[in-house]
């Protein structure tokens, strides 16, 4: 039971990273329609960027702030100079950048950073002071900045005008026009706040998988597995989706069949849940009437 | 009265398509002016030329001064409101939202406030839904929701793309009785869209009649009433 336990709450640590990864591809798909495959790269070269700040003797917190708030401003940047060139274009083109910049962002990493492996130091202590041993600290801190990050979006999406005005963009572009709303920065914003969010996770994700530049692809992929199994047009669906990807990827490496094909095993209850249900367990089901 | 707004050879486009050809129209300060015409004539492009929704060419002035609205949020933002064809409800947003999102570029608050009771003034309906997903309510509920998130920018200028259309005719007596209401005590100028002509030329003190794409008559809603190819094509007796 204790081994239950403890392989169900790590599986939610890493389900926390894919839960961020979930989030930022929903949230981008939420007001383009469009999946972004750099999005990994995006937050690993943000958790370089977090790693070169605490080399340079910066304490881990500042370095922290610091990586989300440039992340911002790169994800801004990325779709103002990249992305709304290719606004009008078909998808498959649109397609193809988001496949350049995961390349641009991979390769520019290794040749700043080499492709060495690094570690990446947790900001939790060593030892457990609670938990009873069910969790390692970092993991317990990990969904802890998770859990806190995703309140803080929530509010503000809820809460705020601006929030609002986000959220009308994603659904209806020429309306919220009509009312005044810059659509063209908003999508900026979006961005933004979805490299944040990736940059988060990359940062929570590194003390358990290492640094380099290749660390996002597993990652990734399970984070669009945990997005399409919560609902892509769903983001606190996504989220759960997430955690739920995390639990399931640690119970069948345990238990089913061994960490070496706990990837497929994951993958192919996913694929057997979409089967059933194509929209994911939370996402929308869209009818229309012909 | 002078012209609030005011076109002189526009020409809209949708791609290579020309849709509009030198439109010359003038809206009065405070007054209401109606554009008929048949399907297709290019009346809903001509609004969405006005809010650069849509490619055009030509000057448009509004009181008094050209302006080229190079997004539709620019016009927004100058006081032109666009209640649009097909509603433009926010559907997953609630009733709330969809009218806090049309005074969203206003900084007055107290204002905005006030606006809201008055909104809710008007469309009573409105308030009883407010917590309600927009995209819940009936046809009509929604006209009633484009109108007053048009208000709540309190615009000079409203612009409104076919009022009445799918909805019952009592519910568009209504809606219109309202509209001459809002007109008379906001002091708020109206261009309306319209096919359903009777009711527009007795809202409008000026109306346009548009075939494709040109202006074919205009004059005031008297003389045009009387004119007997519009009685015949349009009010159908």
């Amino acid at each position: 039971m204790f081994a239950f336990a403890h392989q169900v709450l790590s599986g939610l640590a890493m389900g926390s990273v894919y839960a961020s990864f979930a989030l930022a591809i929903a949230m981008i798909y939420q007001s383009t329609r469009l999946v972004n495959f750099a999005q990994g790269e995006m937050a690993m070269f943000s958790t370089y960027l977090a790693w070169a700040m605490i080399n340079a003797g910066l304490p881990y917190w500042v370095a922290f702030s610091l990586t989300v708030v440039l992340s911002f401003v790169l994800g801004a940047a990325i779709e103002r100079l990249v992305i709304r060139r290719f606004d009008s274009a078909p998808v498959l083109t649109v397609v193809i950048v988001f496949i350049g910049l995961l390349v641009i962002i991979n390769s520019v990493a290794g040749w700043l950073f080499t492709y060495s492996i690094k570690s990446f130091d947790s900001p939790f202590p060593e030892s457990a002071r609670f938990g009873g041993g069910y969790m390692s600290p970092h993991e317990m801190g990990a969904i802890g900045v998770t859990l806190t990050m995703l309140a803080l979006i929530y509010v503000f999406f809820r809460f705020t005008s601006l929030g609002l005005a986000m959220r009308a963009v994603a659904q209806n572009p020429v309306s919220a026009r009509l009312v005044g709303i810059r659509v063209g920065r908003m999508l900026a914003i979006g961005w933004g706040l979805a490299a944040a969010v990736g940059a988060v996770a990359g940062m929570m994700a590194a003390p358990i998988i290492y640094l380099d530049p290749n660390m996002m692809s597993g990652v990734l992929l399970y984070g669009f597995a945990a997005a399409l199994l919560g609902g892509i047009d769903n983001p606190w669906g996504a989220v759960i989706g997430g955690f739920l990807v995390g639990v399931l990827e640690n119970i069948a490496g345990a238990y089913l069949v061994g960490s070496e094909i706990k990837l497929s095993v994951a993958l192919a209850i996913i694929i057997g849940v979409l089967v059933a249900k194509p929209s994911g367990l939370f996402g929308r089901v869209i009818v229309a009437r012909v | 009265m002078t012209a609030l707004l005011e076109t002189r050879g526009l020409r809209a486009y949708y791609g290579q398509t020309q849709a509009l050809y030198n439109v010359d129209i003038a809206v009065e300060d405070g007054g209401v002016t109606a554009v008929l015409g048949a399907n297709g004539a290019g009346k809903t492009t001509l609004l969405r030329a006005l809010c650069a929704m849509t490619r055009c060419e030509g000057e448009r002035f509004f009181d008094g001064e050209a302006f080229n609205p190079r997004a539709a949020e620019d016009a927004s933002r100058m006081g032109i409101a666009h209640a649009p064809d097909g509603r433009g409800t926010f559907l997953d947003l609630t009733v709330d939202e969809n009218l806090r999102l049309g005074g969203y570029t206003r900084k007055d608050r107290a204002g905005v406030a006030r606006d809201l009771k008055r909104v809710f003034d008007y469309f009573p309906r409105l308030k009883e839904r407010r917590h309600q997903q927009a995209g819940t309510l009936s046809g009509g509920e929604q006209q009633m929701l484009a109108i007053s998130r048009a208000l709540m920018l309190r615009p000079r200028l409203l612009l409104l793309d076919e009022p009445s259309f799918g909805l019952a005719p009592l519910l568009v007596k209504d809606i219109f009785r309202i509209l001459a209401a809002i007109n008379r005590e906001e002091r708020v100028a109206m261009l309306i869209v319209e096919q359903n002509a009777n009711l527009a030329l007795d809202l409008a003190d000026c109306a346009y009649l548009l075939e494709t794409g040109r202006v074919a008559f205009h004059g005031p809603s008297s003389v045009v009433r009387a004119d007997e190819a519009v009685r015949r094509v349009y009010l159908g007796y």
